[in-house]
Protein backbone atom coordinates (compact mmCIF):
# COMPACT_ATOMS: atom_id res chain seq x y z
CA UNK A 1 0.00 0.00 0.00
CA UNK A 2 1.08 3.38 -0.67
CA UNK A 3 0.68 6.35 2.08
CA UNK A 4 -0.67 9.54 0.85
CA UNK A 5 2.02 12.43 1.77
CA UNK A 6 2.29 15.80 2.31
CA UNK A 7 3.23 16.51 -1.35
CA UNK A 8 0.18 14.86 -2.92
CA UNK A 9 -2.17 16.26 -0.17
CA UNK A 10 -0.81 19.64 -1.04
CA UNK A 11 -1.32 18.73 -5.03
CA UNK A 12 -5.11 17.53 -3.86
CA UNK A 13 -5.26 20.87 -2.03
CA UNK A 14 -4.58 22.92 -5.30
CA UNK A 15 -6.50 21.36 -7.34
CA UNK A 16 -9.55 21.46 -5.02
CA UNK A 17 -9.49 24.96 -4.89
CA UNK A 18 -8.99 25.73 -8.30
CA UNK A 19 -11.78 23.21 -9.55
CA UNK A 20 -14.47 23.99 -6.96
CA UNK A 21 -13.59 27.07 -5.11
CA UNK A 22 -14.75 30.57 -6.11
CA UNK A 23 -13.97 31.77 -9.52
CA UNK A 24 -15.03 33.51 -12.24
CA UNK A 25 -15.57 30.86 -14.70
CA UNK A 26 -18.65 28.54 -13.92
CA UNK A 27 -17.29 25.56 -11.42
CA UNK A 28 -18.59 23.48 -14.82
CA UNK A 29 -16.58 25.22 -16.99
CA UNK A 30 -13.51 24.85 -15.20
CA UNK A 31 -13.98 21.31 -14.61
CA UNK A 32 -13.98 20.72 -18.15
CA UNK A 33 -10.79 22.59 -18.93
CA UNK A 34 -9.34 20.34 -16.12
CA UNK A 35 -10.43 17.02 -17.60
CA UNK A 36 -9.72 18.23 -21.49
CA UNK A 37 -12.93 17.04 -22.14
CA UNK A 38 -16.22 18.51 -23.94
CA UNK A 39 -15.11 22.25 -24.16
CA UNK A 40 -16.54 23.68 -27.67
CA UNK A 41 -14.35 26.09 -29.83
CA UNK A 42 -12.66 28.27 -29.47
CA UNK A 43 -11.73 27.46 -26.19
CA UNK A 44 -11.24 23.41 -27.14
CA UNK A 45 -8.36 24.56 -28.97
CA UNK A 46 -6.14 26.89 -26.71
CA UNK A 47 -6.89 24.38 -23.84
CA UNK A 48 -6.09 21.00 -25.50
CA UNK A 49 -2.81 22.85 -26.25
CA UNK A 50 -2.22 23.46 -22.84
CA UNK A 51 -2.85 20.45 -21.66
CA UNK A 52 -1.01 18.31 -24.45
CA UNK A 53 1.11 20.56 -26.56
CA UNK A 54 1.81 23.88 -24.59
CA UNK A 55 4.72 25.24 -26.48
CA UNK A 56 2.56 25.44 -29.52
CA UNK A 57 0.19 28.32 -27.91
CA UNK A 58 -0.10 31.37 -29.85
CA UNK A 59 -1.23 35.08 -29.26
CA UNK A 60 -4.12 33.80 -31.69
CA UNK A 61 -5.32 31.11 -29.65
CA UNK A 62 -5.74 33.58 -27.15
CA UNK A 63 -7.42 36.24 -29.33
CA UNK A 64 -9.70 33.68 -30.63
CA UNK A 65 -10.78 32.93 -26.93
CA UNK A 66 -11.06 37.00 -26.30
CA UNK A 67 -13.13 37.30 -29.55
CA UNK A 68 -15.33 34.45 -28.50
CA UNK A 69 -16.00 36.72 -25.65
CA UNK A 70 -14.04 34.78 -22.84
CA UNK A 71 -12.81 37.46 -20.45
CA UNK A 72 -9.11 37.62 -18.80
CA UNK A 73 -9.41 36.42 -15.86
CA UNK A 74 -12.09 33.49 -16.97
CA UNK A 75 -9.07 32.81 -19.53
CA UNK A 76 -6.20 33.01 -16.39
CA UNK A 77 -8.29 30.28 -14.46
CA UNK A 78 -9.12 28.27 -17.36
CA UNK A 79 -5.74 27.74 -18.39
CA UNK A 80 -4.32 27.07 -15.02
CA UNK A 81 -7.16 24.14 -14.57
CA UNK A 82 -6.04 22.81 -17.86
CA UNK A 83 -2.54 22.65 -16.87
CA UNK A 84 -3.08 21.48 -13.41
CA UNK A 85 -5.71 19.01 -14.92
CA UNK A 86 -2.85 17.63 -16.98
CA UNK A 87 -0.68 17.10 -14.49
CA UNK A 88 -3.08 15.61 -12.03
CA UNK A 89 -3.30 12.63 -14.92
CA UNK A 90 0.42 12.13 -15.03
CA UNK A 91 0.82 12.26 -11.55
CA UNK A 92 -2.26 9.66 -10.97
CA UNK A 93 -1.12 7.87 -13.55
CA UNK A 94 2.82 7.86 -11.98
CA UNK A 95 0.96 6.57 -8.70
CA UNK A 96 -0.80 3.56 -10.41
CA UNK A 97 2.06 2.14 -11.82
CA UNK A 98 3.90 2.15 -8.80
CA UNK A 99 1.32 0.55 -6.84
CA UNK A 100 1.26 -2.56 -9.77
CA UNK A 101 4.80 -2.25 -9.44
CA UNK A 102 4.88 -2.65 -5.76
CA UNK A 103 1.64 -5.54 -5.00
CA UNK A 104 3.81 -7.17 -8.17
CA UNK A 105 6.29 -7.63 -5.57
CA UNK A 106 4.49 -8.56 -2.88
CA UNK A 107 2.81 -11.14 -4.77
CA UNK A 108 5.94 -12.50 -6.01
CA UNK B 1 2.93 38.09 -20.62
CA UNK B 2 0.00 36.93 -23.10
CA UNK B 3 -2.74 38.31 -20.64
CA UNK B 4 -3.09 41.85 -19.30
CA UNK B 5 -3.72 40.93 -15.86
CA UNK B 6 -0.53 39.16 -15.60
CA UNK B 7 1.42 42.13 -16.61
CA UNK B 8 -0.64 45.35 -14.80
CA UNK B 9 -3.41 43.42 -12.68
CA UNK B 10 -1.59 43.62 -9.35
CA UNK B 11 -2.48 46.16 -6.23
CA UNK B 12 -0.20 49.16 -5.27
CA UNK B 13 1.43 46.95 -2.67
CA UNK B 14 2.61 44.28 -5.45
CA UNK B 15 3.44 46.81 -7.69
CA UNK B 16 5.81 48.62 -4.78
CA UNK B 17 7.39 45.07 -4.09
CA UNK B 18 7.93 44.42 -7.66
CA UNK B 19 9.64 47.79 -7.81
CA UNK B 20 11.74 46.76 -4.57
CA UNK B 21 12.28 43.64 -6.14
CA UNK B 22 14.04 44.97 -8.96
CA UNK B 23 15.58 47.42 -7.05
CA UNK B 24 17.67 44.97 -4.84
CA UNK B 25 18.48 42.26 -7.31
CA UNK B 26 18.87 44.70 -10.15
CA UNK B 27 16.69 41.93 -12.77
CA UNK B 28 13.10 42.64 -13.84
CA UNK B 29 10.98 40.55 -11.63
CA UNK B 30 10.20 36.91 -13.26
CA UNK B 31 7.12 36.37 -14.77
CA UNK B 32 6.68 33.19 -12.68
CA UNK B 33 7.25 35.30 -9.40
CA UNK B 34 4.44 38.06 -10.96
CA UNK B 35 2.19 34.99 -12.04
CA UNK B 36 1.67 33.68 -7.91
CA UNK B 37 0.91 37.28 -7.20
CA UNK B 38 -2.14 37.70 -9.01
CA UNK B 39 -5.34 36.52 -7.69
CA UNK B 40 -3.08 34.28 -4.97
CA UNK B 41 -5.72 32.92 -3.68
CA UNK B 42 -7.24 31.07 -6.69
CA UNK B 43 -3.45 29.76 -7.73
CA UNK B 44 -0.39 31.22 -6.40
CA UNK B 45 -0.81 30.32 -2.28
CA UNK B 46 -1.46 26.74 -3.10
CA UNK B 47 0.58 26.55 -5.48
CA UNK B 48 3.70 27.93 -3.74
CA UNK B 49 2.79 25.76 -1.06
CA UNK B 50 2.99 22.56 -3.63
CA UNK B 51 5.88 23.58 -5.08
CA UNK B 52 7.96 23.88 -1.91
CA UNK B 53 6.90 21.06 -0.73
CA UNK B 54 7.99 19.26 -3.74
CA UNK B 55 11.53 20.84 -4.26
CA UNK B 56 12.11 21.87 -0.32
CA UNK B 57 10.33 19.45 1.62
CA UNK B 58 11.55 16.07 3.06
CA UNK B 59 13.16 13.88 1.28
CA UNK B 60 16.20 11.66 0.31
CA UNK B 61 16.79 12.91 -3.11
CA UNK B 62 19.02 16.25 -2.74
CA UNK B 63 17.46 19.83 -4.10
CA UNK B 64 20.29 19.39 -6.26
CA UNK B 65 18.52 15.89 -8.08
CA UNK B 66 15.22 17.67 -7.55
CA UNK B 67 16.06 20.75 -9.40
CA UNK B 68 17.83 18.81 -11.65
CA UNK B 69 14.66 16.49 -11.99
CA UNK B 70 12.76 19.56 -12.91
CA UNK B 71 15.20 21.12 -15.31
CA UNK B 72 15.00 17.68 -17.43
CA UNK B 73 10.89 17.34 -17.27
CA UNK B 74 11.33 21.13 -18.77
CA UNK B 75 13.56 19.82 -21.46
CA UNK B 76 11.11 17.23 -22.34
CA UNK B 77 8.37 19.97 -22.26
CA UNK B 78 10.35 22.21 -24.54
CA UNK B 79 9.93 24.44 -22.39
CA UNK B 80 12.80 27.38 -22.80
CA UNK B 81 11.97 29.71 -19.24
CA UNK B 82 11.95 26.45 -17.12
CA UNK B 83 15.20 24.95 -18.51
CA UNK B 84 16.44 28.03 -18.05
CA UNK B 85 15.28 28.73 -14.15
CA UNK B 86 15.98 24.85 -13.56
CA UNK B 87 19.40 24.22 -15.14
CA UNK B 88 20.76 27.65 -13.12
CA UNK B 89 19.33 26.14 -10.43
CA UNK B 90 20.65 22.60 -10.35
CA UNK B 91 24.15 23.92 -11.70
CA UNK B 92 24.35 26.49 -8.59
CA UNK B 93 22.58 23.04 -6.25
CA UNK B 94 25.44 20.86 -7.58
CA UNK B 95 28.19 22.85 -7.81
CA UNK B 96 28.76 21.11 -11.31
CA UNK B 97 27.53 22.28 -14.24
CA UNK B 98 29.22 19.94 -16.69
CA UNK B 99 26.65 17.40 -14.73
CA UNK B 100 23.81 18.78 -15.49
CA UNK B 101 24.29 20.31 -19.07
CA UNK B 102 25.26 16.20 -19.69
CA UNK B 103 21.98 14.96 -18.12
CA UNK B 104 20.01 17.42 -20.43
CA UNK B 105 21.85 16.53 -23.50
CA UNK B 106 22.16 12.65 -23.49
CA UNK B 107 20.92 10.97 -20.19
CA UNK B 108 21.62 7.84 -20.77
CA UNK B 109 25.67 8.47 -21.34
CA UNK B 110 25.72 11.01 -18.40
CA UNK B 111 27.78 10.76 -15.23
CA UNK B 112 24.94 10.31 -12.59
CA UNK B 113 24.42 7.35 -10.10
CA UNK B 114 21.69 4.73 -11.62
CA UNK B 115 18.98 5.42 -9.25
CA UNK B 116 18.69 9.05 -10.33
CA UNK B 117 19.22 8.13 -14.34
CA UNK B 118 16.47 5.37 -13.61
CA UNK B 119 14.52 8.23 -12.51
CA UNK B 120 14.24 10.57 -14.65
CA UNK B 121 14.19 8.42 -17.64
CA UNK B 122 10.70 7.27 -16.07
CA UNK B 123 9.61 10.81 -15.51
CA UNK B 124 11.01 11.64 -19.10
CA UNK B 125 8.39 8.52 -20.15
CA UNK B 126 5.60 9.73 -18.36
CA UNK B 127 6.18 13.61 -19.27
CA UNK B 128 6.05 12.37 -22.80
CA UNK B 129 3.93 9.55 -23.33
CA UNK B 130 1.87 10.51 -20.77
CA UNK B 131 1.68 7.35 -19.01
CA UNK B 132 4.06 4.68 -17.31
CA UNK B 133 3.99 0.80 -16.58
CA UNK B 134 4.05 -1.55 -14.00
CA UNK B 135 7.43 -2.43 -16.03
CA UNK B 136 8.78 0.85 -16.15
CA UNK B 137 8.39 1.52 -12.11
CA UNK B 138 9.93 -1.92 -11.62
CA UNK B 139 13.62 -1.05 -13.54
CA UNK B 140 13.10 1.90 -11.17
CA UNK B 141 12.73 0.00 -7.74
CA UNK B 142 15.36 -2.32 -8.97
CA UNK B 143 17.86 0.50 -9.43
CA UNK B 144 17.81 1.18 -6.18
CA UNK B 145 15.28 3.84 -5.32
CA UNK B 146 12.85 3.63 -2.51
CA UNK B 147 8.97 3.73 -2.91
CA UNK B 148 9.04 6.68 -0.86
CA UNK B 149 11.60 8.92 -3.66
CA UNK B 150 9.54 7.76 -6.19
CA UNK B 151 6.75 9.59 -5.18
CA UNK B 152 8.64 12.36 -4.13
CA UNK B 153 9.86 12.30 -7.83
CA UNK B 154 6.48 12.11 -9.23
CA UNK B 155 4.90 15.36 -7.09
CA UNK B 156 8.23 17.40 -9.01
CA UNK B 157 6.68 16.01 -12.10
CA UNK B 158 3.31 17.08 -11.24
CA UNK B 159 4.72 20.75 -10.22
CA UNK B 160 6.66 21.77 -13.56
CA UNK B 161 4.23 19.87 -15.46
CA UNK B 162 1.96 22.59 -14.04
CA UNK B 163 4.85 25.67 -14.47
CA UNK B 164 5.95 24.40 -17.96
CA UNK B 165 2.45 24.53 -19.09
CA UNK B 166 1.98 27.70 -17.21
CA UNK B 167 5.04 29.34 -18.63
CA UNK B 168 4.07 28.51 -22.08
CA UNK B 169 0.52 29.06 -22.62
CA UNK B 170 0.63 32.57 -20.52
CA UNK B 171 4.12 33.05 -22.51
CA UNK B 172 6.91 34.31 -19.94
CA UNK B 173 9.51 36.43 -21.15
CA UNK B 174 12.79 34.25 -21.12
CA UNK B 175 15.57 36.20 -18.68
CA UNK B 176 19.15 36.56 -19.70
CA UNK B 177 21.47 34.16 -18.31
CA UNK B 178 22.60 36.69 -15.66
CA UNK B 179 18.48 36.76 -14.59
CA UNK B 180 18.59 33.15 -14.50
CA UNK B 181 21.34 33.11 -12.27
CA UNK B 182 19.98 35.66 -10.05
CA UNK B 183 16.49 33.97 -9.88
CA UNK B 184 18.46 30.32 -8.98
CA UNK B 185 20.52 31.98 -5.84
CA UNK B 186 17.05 33.46 -4.53
CA UNK B 187 15.41 29.58 -4.71
CA UNK B 188 18.03 28.22 -3.17
CA UNK B 189 18.00 30.69 -0.60
CA UNK B 190 14.20 31.03 -0.03
CA UNK B 191 12.75 28.40 -1.68
CA UNK B 192 9.09 28.39 -3.10
CA UNK B 193 7.57 29.94 -0.39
Amino acid sequence: MLTEDNKRAAFRALQDRIVNGEGRASPKQRARAFSNAGLSPPLDGLLGKVATRPAHVTDADFAAARAAGVGEDELFELVICAAVGQSARLYDAGLAALADAVAGEEDG
Amino acid sequence: MRLEVLNRGYGPGTKLLFALIQLLSRHPVPDAAKLVFYRPDFYGSRAKEFTHEAMRGPSAWSVGDRELMAAYVSKVNECAFCIGAHTATARQAYQDGPKVAAVLADLESAPVEAPLRATLRMLGTLTREGKVGAEDMREVLVAGVSRQQVQDALAVCAAFNTTDRLADSFGFEVLSPEGFKAGAKYLLKRGYR
